[in-house]
């Protein structure tokens, strides 16, 4: 396997041996009589990226955070590395957002704790599962931020005196400190300027290949998908439209929204 | 004598009883904190409302009063609370913690070790240790509730990296029993090690909040620390001036406008008790 973010190649090589990661199946949650997203099913694998593409309000981010546990889905199964999470003691759901699971927001300023330096913002994880040494603890901070290329004499700053891209880097820092190994992103590359969207999206390709992430990432911006994502799910209405490979999904679109969707995009 | 006017120590019987309600949970359950029904006392909030509404529901008539605020006896905080109890309760008042029964405080422990039998209550403004890192309630009594107390080790490594050392000096945060982090009221770090293990019974309330809990007596008490930059209860690096005492909680008294200034004891009865015996610092013989 000499390209391992092929998709197919990557799907055909894990698909079958591996158990997945994350089962998603029936996933329903309406606001009301409005639906959120219904009848979301969906497998992922270890290391595998699944982009969630589709316009404001189609659902992805209530998805999203259903399967994060920040909402309780009305209906549907969620299992975790085999563990059914909706059933889970919410000790232990949040003891597995702490460690094994990251959700990277597309506001930094909602993933990030403002009022204290980078350093502590990374540590914090650290601290949650007990790490009790200062040294250690800022050591891995200092390790962290250069790995997403912030300058280690910027660990006692506080997030408000950086910039945008470096937000975001730093929030991506912060939650992947701990060494997950599911990752959940909204919209990380919103509000950034192209160039350091470039940038971001180059330094999170090389982290999941890396760190073998597994990665939901919630987006409209077809491009980070084209770039990130192995497999591509289209919603509607709250509605999987169609599901599948990144790059079929992109050059070869079946639904007639995925159609709409893929021309929409504008050509420089 | 007992003015007439008000009931025994000037809340009605079924408030007290709410309160002992709220103080044995609190005790069963050391470090956690009891909700109660605050009421209005006839003082501002954050003069000591919690404080004395615990006092009120643990006096009986046999019971010797001691007040102190910053350790001492003869400020206005706790002379007139004294006064208040002597008044709607008709006890008994003591400047010497040895004697007293009841020792309502602010902000410190007195520095004779009490023993069984003597209850500490302590007046508190903020009950919540995690206040300042997370302002929404609801979260924070999730977090007690399954004990994630990673957030209380982001302050202390803030300080570190900010000051080199743990600059927080007063209400350091605790854990109690190896469960709940408590807030020990604004005492001052050098008064944390008295929390652990104490013979008396330390019961905090914290009026304007509506919480209480308690230490009961021989609680384990663990000031929070990284491994490498322990704990410690620091002081001034000082003795006292008026009865040479080196190991007591100081003030720092400025005495003029041309740098002057002198360090005393903090707990006036202390102090007063090393004079009598003939002990006598730098300033003892002038004072």
């Amino acid at each position: 396997m000499t390209q391992p973010q092929k998709a197919t190649e990557f799907s055909q090589s894990i698909r079958g041996a591996v158990a997945p990661l994350l089962q998603v199946a029936g996933l329903a949650k309406s606001y009301g009589a409005r639906i959120g997203c219904t009848d979301v099913s969906f497998d992922l694998f270890p290391g595998e990226v699944l982009g969630i593409v589709g316009e404001s309000g189609s659902g992805k981010s209530t998805l999203l955070s259903c399967l994060a546990g920040h909402q309780r889905p009305d209906q549907g199964q969620i299992l975790y590395d085999g563990q059914d999470v909706l059933a889970m003691a919410e000790t232990e759901r949040r003891r597995l957002s702490r460690t094994d699971w990251a959700f990277v927001h597309q506001n930094p300023r909602d993933g990030l704790r403002m009022g204290v330096s980078a350093g502590a913002n990374v540590g914090e994880r650290l601290m949650a599962i007990g790490a009790r040494h200062y040294g250690d603890i800022r050591a891995q901070a200092t390790d962290w931020l250069g790995r997403v290329e912030i300058d280690a004499n910027r660990i006692d700053d506080r997030p408000a005196a950086f910039s945008g891209g470096m937000q975001q880097r730093l929030q991506i820092a912060r939650n992947l400190v701990t060494a997950p190994r599911l990752v959940f992103m909204d919209e990380p590359t919103g509000g950034l300027d192209v160039s350091v969207q470039a940038r971001l999206l180059d330094l999170m390709r090389g982290l999941v290949r890396d760190m073998g992430l597994s990665v939901v990432i919630v987006t409209h911006d077809l491009a980070v998908v084209r770039l990130l994502a192995h497999r591509l799910m289209v919603m509607k209405s709250g509605r999987v439209v169609e599901q599948g490979l990144t790059d079929q999904v992109l050059d070869d679109p079946q639904h007639a929204y995925t159609q709409l969707l893929v021309s929409s995009v504008l050509q420089v | 004598m007992t003015d007439q006017a008000y009931t025994f120590a000037y809340l009605d019987e079924q408030t007290k009883r709410m309160i002992r309600r709220a103080l044995l949970k609190a005790l069963a359950v050391p470090g956690y904190q009891v909700p109660f029904a605050s009421r209005e006392m006839p003082m501002p909030y954050g003069w000591g409302t919690g404080g004395v509404q615990v006092t009120a529901a643990c006096l009986v008539p046999e019971d010797r009063l001691k007040v102190i605020d910053q350790g001492a006896d003869d400020t206005t905080n706790a002379v007139s609370i004294r006064r208040f109890f002597a008044r709607t309760a008709g006890v008994a008042t003591t400047e010497a913690t040895a004697e007293a029964t009841l020792i309502q405080t602010r902000h410190r422990i007195p520095e004779q070790p009490l023993r069984e039998g003597q209850i500490l209550v302590y007046q508190v403004p903020i009950p919540e240790p995690l206040r300042f890192l997370e302002p929404r309630e609801t979260e924070t009594r999730k977090m007690h509730e399954l004990e994630e107390y990673g957030l209380m080790h982001v302050k202390l490594y803030e300080d570190i990296a900010r000051h080199g050392t743990i600059a927080t000096s007063y209400a350091y945060p605790v854990k109690v029993e190896g469960r709940y982090v408590m807030d020990p009221s604004p005492i001052p770090k050098f008064d944390n090690p008295k929390l652990s293990g104490n013979a008396a019974i330390q019961l905090f309330g914290a009026g304007r909040e509506q919480r209480i809990y308690a230490l009961p007596p021989y609680t384990a008490v663990v000031s929070l620390d990284f491994d490498d930059h322990p704990f410690t209860a620091s002081k001034p690096g000082h003795a006292c001036d008026l009865c040479g005492a080196a190991h007591s909680y100081l003030d720092e008294v400025i005495t003029d406008d041309a740098g002057g200034r002198m360090f005393v004891c903090s707990d006036t009865d202390f102090c007063a008790g090393r004079r009598r015996e003939g002990h006598q610092g730098r300033l003892g013989g002038q004072a």
